[in-house]
């Protein structure tokens, strides 16, 4: 049955596609960015974003009698990627989702699925941090909103009992000489434990952030080529396959969060984590390594972020643009980072709310890495590109069943390609 | 009586027409069109629009079956889900039976242990992972039971064991539906059989051998086949437990390729494609399995 079940979901979407083609779909798009009215949107399901959000709604709500916002959490699905594309597909994807991947974007693209935003805003709003969201065609499918700047996170107590108290972590061999010394004295089992699995984002949080970091700044793909077969790249998959080699890290699946477990000393992770450690670890934070030992100002790191985006099934987008301008406000964005501890995707978060991170310091380091992240590639074929990754690094660094750097080399041939195709 | 077009689309008995429209439709709708639909985007460059998106989607012949069978991940996991099908569909069929057998027999408990076999199955795959997984991870119970004898690297990380751990927890997890199979088909077998089996001075096993198994060849049939279709469907087992289909490809499966492929990168042309070839070879391999195992019933 599970055969005929996934034909029919990927027949039952595209049987919705045909049957739409050639369907004047959400009208006239000059008319319909002119037109105001009800909208409908979408934001996460955790818990601080959704308390946010209903407060946002009910904020512009209170204000616009004739342009209610109808708002509910994003639809349950194996990721909200899969939800937003069969909501493209099906012409039923609400006005704003405030949950938009930027490793999606492409595709939501291609799909005929988004609507160019303002540019000016978004740079204004971003600054030089918006470059990275633009899409191939110039223009901005996306809002930067909110980033997740991931960084180490380490448990004091079981660095301590492995006789570390102030730990050094900068540099690959200080960061390997820390975790055997955890592991060596059991004071974890593992020294980190990043997802092992083979799914296309895992790399975004072990691989990516060091690559990152090492490079400077440096995405996966760059003017349409690989840029991760290079020296830099190899040093890090090198890095990570000691790690694995020493059983430093597991390259089994974990269910549950092995840091808050004790299982493992270390976690990657970004802001959002902290909630959840609450009461339940006693962590300390630092920038991820790099294989020199880069001063903490000038490491970069993955952003994880979330973005907003229009899709063009809305067809009041007039009302759209003007929710979009408002969620993302300078006092909207500053009543996020106090539900969520998120980064808004702003220039000088810390500065823009230095009250709050004066009050809050463990959320301060954040702010500061926020403004060296690093996004996925806006570039066609992005999740399969992803997916030829991991594939390449699972079984070389993981498993260490293929040469890493021979591995390497063979995935960005094959990454080479998928940038090349529209 | 000369009949009218609507009798003559009706035919001589109406009434059962009636009855049996509901089911032709869906069929129709629900596995005729999809499948006819999927045959027609493995022909073409095909990805989902958004309504009212202009795009183009050509006829390409047979390039998307090139681009999936000179795949090597796809080409692997036809491989696994046959390893796959080699381990679970004979264990099936031996435990099943054995244990339908057993069952059958007027022994203390028996209600209790057939619940207990049918339990895993009705139970949801996210909840039995979990308890798998506390079995079978490199510090999990089977690994404590055997000491130096466990396998390094682990079960479900070793590129050799992973596929046919995969296969043991399948049959494990479904052995309560194909018990249920067997218990209905041994109603069927005449107690007189048994009866003259012990007249002529056979035991258990010979009585066993030479009455039950003939006796519920049709059951074994359906069992066969039942088994070898849903077991070439895989894809929540290895996508759970082996966290989708490590280590390196070794438990991943078509099905599994073909989400990948059609709904996570966004190319439903290549998942159809890969999901032609599976009903293709599902077809061939039932069709084998019914010439050798309901031969007899022919």
């Amino acid at each position: 049955m599970k055969l005929q079940a996934g034909l029919l979901a990927v027949v039952l979407a595209g049987s919705l596609a045909a049957c739409g083609s050639g369907g004047d779909g959400a009208g006239d798009a000059d008319a319909a960015a002119q037109a105001r009215g009800p909208i409908t949107i979408w934001y996460s399901n955790n818990a601080e974003e959704v308390a946010w959000g209903k407060q946002m709604v009910a904020a512009w709500n209170a204000e616009h009698a004739d342009q209610k916002i109808t708002a509910q959490e994003i639809p349950t699905g194996k990721s909200s990627e899969e939800v937003i594309g069969a909501a493209i597909t099906a012409g039923n994807a609400p006005c704003l989702i405030f949950n938009t991947s930027p490793a999606s974007v492409s595709q939501f693209q291609k799909q005929g699925g988004l609507v160019p935003l303002d540019a000016s805003y978004i740079e204004e709003r971003s600054g030089d941090v918006a470059q990275q969201y633009k899409s191939a065609d110039g223009k901005y499918y996306q809002l930067p909103w909110k980033s997740n700047p991931v960084m180490i996170f380490y448990n004091k107590k079981a660095f301590a009992k492995a006789g570390i108290t102030n730990p050094s972590l900068t540099t690959y061999d200080d960061f390997l000489a820390a975790a055997r010394k955890v592991v060596a004295a059991k004071a974890a089992k593992f020294a980190i434990y990043p997802a092992p699995s083979n799914e296309f984002f895992q790399s975004w949080f072990d691989f990516y952030p060091l690559y990152a970091a090492e490079t400077g700044g440096k995405q996966l793909v760059a003017d349409g080529k690989a840029t991760f077969a290079s020296d830099e790249g190899k040093k890090v998959a090198e890095f990570w396959r000691t790690m694995y080699a020493e059983k430093l890290a597991s390259q089994e699946k974990y269910t549950g969060d092995a840091f808050v477990d004790g299982t493992a000393a270390m976690a990657v992770v970004g802001p959002w984590a902290i909630a959840t450690y609450k009461g339940k670890v006693d962590w300390g934070v630092v920038p991820v390594p790099t294989s020199s030992g880069k001063p903490a100002s000038e490491v970069h790191t993955f952003s994880d972020a979330k973005n907003v985006a229009m899709y063009s099934a809305c067809k009041n987008r007039g009302t759209a643009a003007d929710v979009l301008k408002f969620a993302t406000s300078k006092d909207q964005d500053g009543k996020f980072l106090a539900a969520t501890g998120q980064m808004p995707l702003r220039k000088d978060v810390a500065s823009t709310y230095a009250d709050y991170f004066a009050k809050n310091p463990d959320y301060k380091t954040f702010a500061d890495q926020a403004s060296r992240t690093v996004e996925v590639p806006n570039v066609p074929n992005s999740i399969t590109i992803w997916q030829t990754f991991r594939d390449a690094y699972s079984k070389s660094v993981i498993f260490g069943q293929e040469d890493v750097g021979a591995a390497l080399d063979g995935a960005a041939q094959k990454i080479d390609q998928l940038a090349k195709q529209s | 009586m000369r009949k009218g077009p609507l009798g003559r689309i009706l035919g001589e008995h109406p009434v059962g027409t009636a009855f049996v429209t509901p089911y032709v439709v869906f069929l129709a709708a629900v596995f005729a069109y999809p499948l006819g639909f999927a045959v027609y985007m493995s022909f073409h460059d095909y990805f989902f629009a958004a309504p009212g998106a202009i795009v183009e989607r050509p006829f390409v012949g047979f390039d998307n079956y090139v681009t999936v069978l000179s795949d090597p991940a796809v080409r692997r996991a036809f491989g696994n889900v046959l390893v796959f099908l080699v381990i679970n569909v004979p264990l099936t069929v031996v435990l099943s039976l054995v244990l339908a057998n057993a069952l059958n027999a007027a022994i203390r408990w028996r209600t209790f242990f057939r619940v207990s076999y049918y339990v895993p199955y009705v139970t949801a795959s996210v909840a039995v992972v979990g308890v798998w997984l506390f079995l079978f991870n490199s510090n999990g119970l089977v690994n404590s039971v055997l000491g130096p004898l466990a396998p390094d690297p682990s079960w479900l990380v070793n590129s050799s064991l992973a596929m046919p751990t995969v296969a043991v927890y399948v049959t494990w997890k479904q052995l309560g539906f194909f018990i249920l199979l067997y218990l209905a088909a041994l109603q069927n077998v005449s107690k007189d059989l048994y009866e003259a089996a012990a007249m002529d001075g056979a035991g258990r096993w010979k009585s066993f051998l030479n009455v039950t198994v003939p006796g519920v060849r049709p059951a074994t049939t359906l069992v066969v086949l039942v088994a070898t279709v849903t077991g070439a469907n895989l894809f929540t087992e290895p996508y759970l437990l082996t966290g989708g289909g490590g280590p390196d490809g070794a438990s991943a499966s078509p099905v599994l390729i073909m989400y990948q492929r059609g709904i996570e990168q966004g190319n439903p042309d290549i998942g159809s494609a890969i999901g032609v070839l599976l009903v293709i070879g599902v077809l061939l391999l039932a069709l084998i399995e019914r010439r050798f195992v309901g031969r007899e019933e022919e």
